[in-house]
This record gives structure tokens, sequence and C-alpha cells, in this order.
């Protein structure tokens, strides 16, 4: 997220050279303690504020208020002759732990599965594996199988995918392009299985997605709200299509 | 009492002195930055956890095994091509095709040899892999020989220029020699002019090679990168992860002295003792003394 954060604030300064925003980064977790600790004037959060943070912000006279800024939604792709068309977070997980290696163990063809993954410097590797490979548990320590192919950038991932029939493959929804197939995904094996879209994304529906957050202290005024006002923009919302994540659709908070 | 040379000239010989030792400066710097950075991990990581098999490094997994082999198995196969057929070429150009001929191929190859390998990363991507899958059937073309291939592609044009100029040093009067006792061209190609080559086609081997080694663009685009120990009968038909992709495309999200970071120099310092290794086995063949017999001869 802190690279969205950084592309607001340069888009930002450019039109308003009268602004100084600088933006570190190193986690949710600390951006949050900067904002309990009162360095910060907004903290960005790819997770909610837990209950705990938020005694604590209290605690020290801080009010935390929330924004959702933009939305996070990780698409399952396929090659467009596989002819699989949904699968649970169960069975996702099940594919890259390595417990299913065939895709004819799903009901498709009789294929190798070749699976394929973002780098493990990507915050969508990690995002995955928390959410999709654990299924959210924090005592599950499944791994990703070690054949997995690992490809350094989103352009990789289509490629294969496009090209070949046994792969599957993950990436960001603003990533994906026409050529492969995204498959339809549910939590119960009794469905709904959804698309991901804009919509099933910010009504949250589909579950492999995540809103983003800026968090500030107190409702925000002046230079503050100017920044947050502007950021809901049709423009600064452009950045976020830009950079792979969803955006917010409608009013916000 | 000694003249003195005059002020110009001594300063140009000071500064071309300045120059070479700076060089060896350089080397001796990148080598401390090298081992001040990567030799904590060893005493963070103890060497039993170092030595495994599983490779996964934001869950502090580090096993280098299967990321040392895989830049052996991708280098060794692509020395098994680029050897062959980068010697051969050079034989070609210098010993048996025709001057015009000679014109044309000689500055295509040089060309080549400039060409960027992130671009023939590209080729790799939508030609070499779909190729290689749809031919052998593989579950996926993004394979150790993909690498491989690319890899050959990057050292063959440095094979094949340094050493047709070593083969087109050797006098005309060797093979004049040769044909004059009744060899066939390639009787005298075998037997004559490629010994006499010897240590520059060595050179040029060892440099194309060691250009391979060190790759790693192409090599990242292709190889799948999943930390697989190559040990299987078809380790060359399935993907591996190298030394240096994973430098490559770890270093620049690690947290400065974290474990990870210092694990990502101790393999840094790995493929440093590796180019040593080849570069001083190539000097030692290259400076070897000649034995008796080759001294009469030249």
């Amino acid at each position: 997220m802190v690279n969205l954060a950084l592309a607001w604030a340069e888009a930002y300064q450019k039109e308003h050279p009268d602004t100084q925003i600088s933006v570190t980064g190193g986690g949710s977790g600390t951006g949050i303690a900067a904002l309990i600790n009162g360095t910060v004037s907004i903290a960005n959060a790819s997770r909610a504020i837990k209950s705990e943070e938020a005694d604590k912000a209290l605690a020290n006279g801080i009010q935390p208020v929330e924004f959702v800024v933009a939305r996070d939604a990780i698409a399952v792709i396929v090659n467009p002759h596989n002819p699989i068309d949904q699968l649970t977070l169960q069975q996702i997980s099940d594919i890259y732990s390595g417990k299913i290696n065939n895709w004819s163990e799903l009901g498709g063809e009789d294929r190798p599965i070749v699976r394929l993954s973002r780098e493990t410097n990507s915050g969508t590797h990690v995002y995955f594996l928390e959410t999709v490979l654990r299924l959210g548990h924090k005592e599950n320590k499944t791994l990703f199988s070690m054949d997995t192919l690992l490809l350094p950038s989103s352009e990789g991932i289509t490629a294969e995918v496009k090209d070949n029939p046994n792969a599957i493959g993950y990436d960001g929804l603003g990533y994906i392009i026409p050529e492969v197939k995204v498959l339809a995904v549910a939590v119960d094996p009794a469905g709904p299985f959804v698309m991901p879209s804009a919509i099933t994304v910010n009504d949250g529906s589909y579950p492999v997605s995540r809103d983003l957050y800026m968090y500030t202290n107190g409702q925000p005024g002046g230079a503050l709200k100017a920044y947050l006002d502007w950021i809901i923009q049709p423009e600064a919302q452009a950045i976020v299509t830009q950079l792979g994540f969803v955006p917010v659709i409608g009013a916000i908070q | 009492m000694k003249e003195q040379a005059p002020l110009p000239e001594r300063i140009i010989t000071r500064g071309i002195q300045a120059a070479g030792y700076s060089s060896i400066l350089f080397v001796l710097l990148i080598l401390y930055f090298l081992i001040s950075e990567g030799a904590p991990a060893v005493f963070e990581v103890p060497l039993k956890d170092l030595l495994t098999v599983r490779w996964y490094p934001i869950e502090a997994y580090f096993g280098i095994l299967p990321l040392l082999l895989g830049s052996l198995i991708v280098t060794l196969g692509a020395a098994l091509i680029a050897i062959p057929a980068g010697v051969g070429t050079a034989v070609f150009i210098s010993e048996v095709a025709p001057g015009w001929m000679k014109e044309i191929l000689k500055p295509l190859v040089e060309v080549l040899a400039g060409f960027p390998s992130v671009m023939l990363g590209f080729l790799g991507i939508l030609i070499v892999s779909p190729g290689l899958r749809q031919a052998l059937r593989l579950p996926t073309g993004l394979t150790a020989l993909t690498g491989s291939l690319l890899l050959a592609g990057i050292a063959i044009p440095t094979i094949v220029s340094i050493a047709e100029d070593a083969l087109n040093n050797v006098p005309r009067a060797y093979r004049e020699a040769s044909w004059a006792v009744g060899a066939t061209r390639w009787q005298t190609i075998w037997g004559v002019t490629l010994p006499a080559a010897r240590s520059g086609v060595l050179m040029a081997v060892i440099l194309g090679v060691g250009r391979s080694i060190g790759e790693t663009m192409a090599v990242m685009m292709v190889t799948g990168n999943a930390p697989v120990m190559p040990l299987k009968w078809n380790a060359l038909f399935s993907p591996i992860r190298t030394m240096t992709a994973t430098i490559a495309s770890e270093m620049g999200e690690v947290a400065t002295g974290s474990t990870h970071y210092h694990v990502l120099f101790l393999i840094g310092i790995i493929l440093f003792l590796i180019s040593l290794a080849v570069n001083i086995t190539a000097t030692m063949i290259v400076f070897r003394r000649p034995k008796r017999s080759e001294r009469i001869l030249s």
C-alpha cells in the first residue's frame, strides 16, 4: 500500500505545491503505532484497526477516524481452454499447497497443474498466502508447494497463463488482461461463486478482497481534509486502478 | 645525473599507474563489503539450516542448496550447448567459410554479443518457452533448459568472437605444412589449427561461460524461479531457481541488516568464489609452461 500512498502524495504535491506530504513504509502495524504515538497525521493501513490498538489510542488521547480509500482484490486466473470455471477457497489452497496436482481431481482435463505465484517480496504474495492458502487462520502454517513458480512480474504470470493450459495463477484485479480466464470463487462449496469485479469487491461479496484504510486523529480539518477529499475524487482513484487496486465507488465513511 | 622525464609524461605515467592500482582496490573493497554484509549470516543461521532444501525466506527457511544446484544445472546446460556450437561456428568462420561470407558473419556475431539480455528474456518468454512446452510436451516451458538455451545464446557470440580471433592468429604456415604432408582440411583443423590456438579458444570458452554464470535478467524471466532441488532425471526439464535470480528479485524489498539480507549477501559471496575459481583455473591452464615439443614447434 506504500506505493499507492507515495503515488497519491506525489500527484497531490504536483497540484498543490504549498502542501508537503512525506510518506514512510514499514507495514500497517508501524503506521497505526505511529498514529497512536501522535507522530503522524495519517496512518495508512491495509487492515482495519484492532480493538486493542483503538483502546491504546484513546488512552493516549487520540481518536482514530477511519477512511476507506481504495480496495484490493486478487483474481485467480487460468487458461481460456481450461474447462474449470469456479473453485472454492479450500480447493485453491489445496492446489497451491501441493495436495491437488492434476486438473482431473477438480473435474477438469487430465493435465498436471502448474502453479504460478508472484515473488515472495510482493505484498500480493503475502496476502494470498494469508487469505487463501491459510484461509485467514493465524495458526495455520501451510506453505506454498516447493514447485510453485515464482515470477517476478504480473506480465510473466499473465503471459504464461495465456499460453499454458496447465497453469493457474493469481494477481491483483487491476492487472488482469482479457486473454486469461478469471475464476469465480466461493468460501463455501455450496456457493455462491462470485466473479471479482469493481461491484462485487465494493459490496464485499468477493472473498479474496480487502479494504485499504487511512486513519486520522479526530475528524480532519484544513489541509488534511482537503487531501482526504481529493483522494476519493475520480482523478486520485484513477491512480488506484493504475497500481492494480480497485477504486472505491460512491461516498465513503 | 639521471635525466628526468618531462612533466606531462610523468603525470600520464602516474595516472595510468593509479588506474591500474584502483582496479585492485575496487576488487578488494567489493570483497570486504561482501564479507562484512554476508558473514553475519553464518552466525545467524546455523549451517545445518543453510544446507537444507527449502528456500522460503519470509518464513525464515534459508536452505540455499536448491539455489546452488539450480545455478549449476543451468550453467552446465548452457556450457554443453554453447561450447560445441560456439567453437564450431568459430572454426567455420575462420577455416571453412569463403571470404565474402566471413565478412558478413563476423560483424553479425559481434552485434549479437551486444544484444541486451532482457530482450533475450522476452524472446524466451514469447517464443522459446511455449515452443519447448509444445515440442517436448512439458507441463510448463519455464524450465532450466529454457534458461540454458538463453544463456547459451548469450555465451555463444562471446565464444565465437574470441575463438575466431585466436584461430585467425595461427600462422598460415602451420596449415600449409599440414596440407603439404597430405592431411585433409578436417584433419588440419582438428589436429593442427585448433591445438595451436588452444589457449585462445579456452579463454573464449571461459569468458563465455563466465558471462552466463553471472547472467541474471534472462534467467529470472524464463526459469520459473521455483526453488526445487534438481535431483530427478527430469531436472533439466523442470523449473529451478538460480542464485542470481534470487538476489535480484529479493534484494530490493529486504530489510537492511535482517537475517534474510545477510543470507542474500552470503549467496553473493558464494557466486564470487565460484567465478574466482573459474578464473583461477582458466589462468592456470592458459599460462601453464608449454611442453618442450610445443616450444620447439612455435
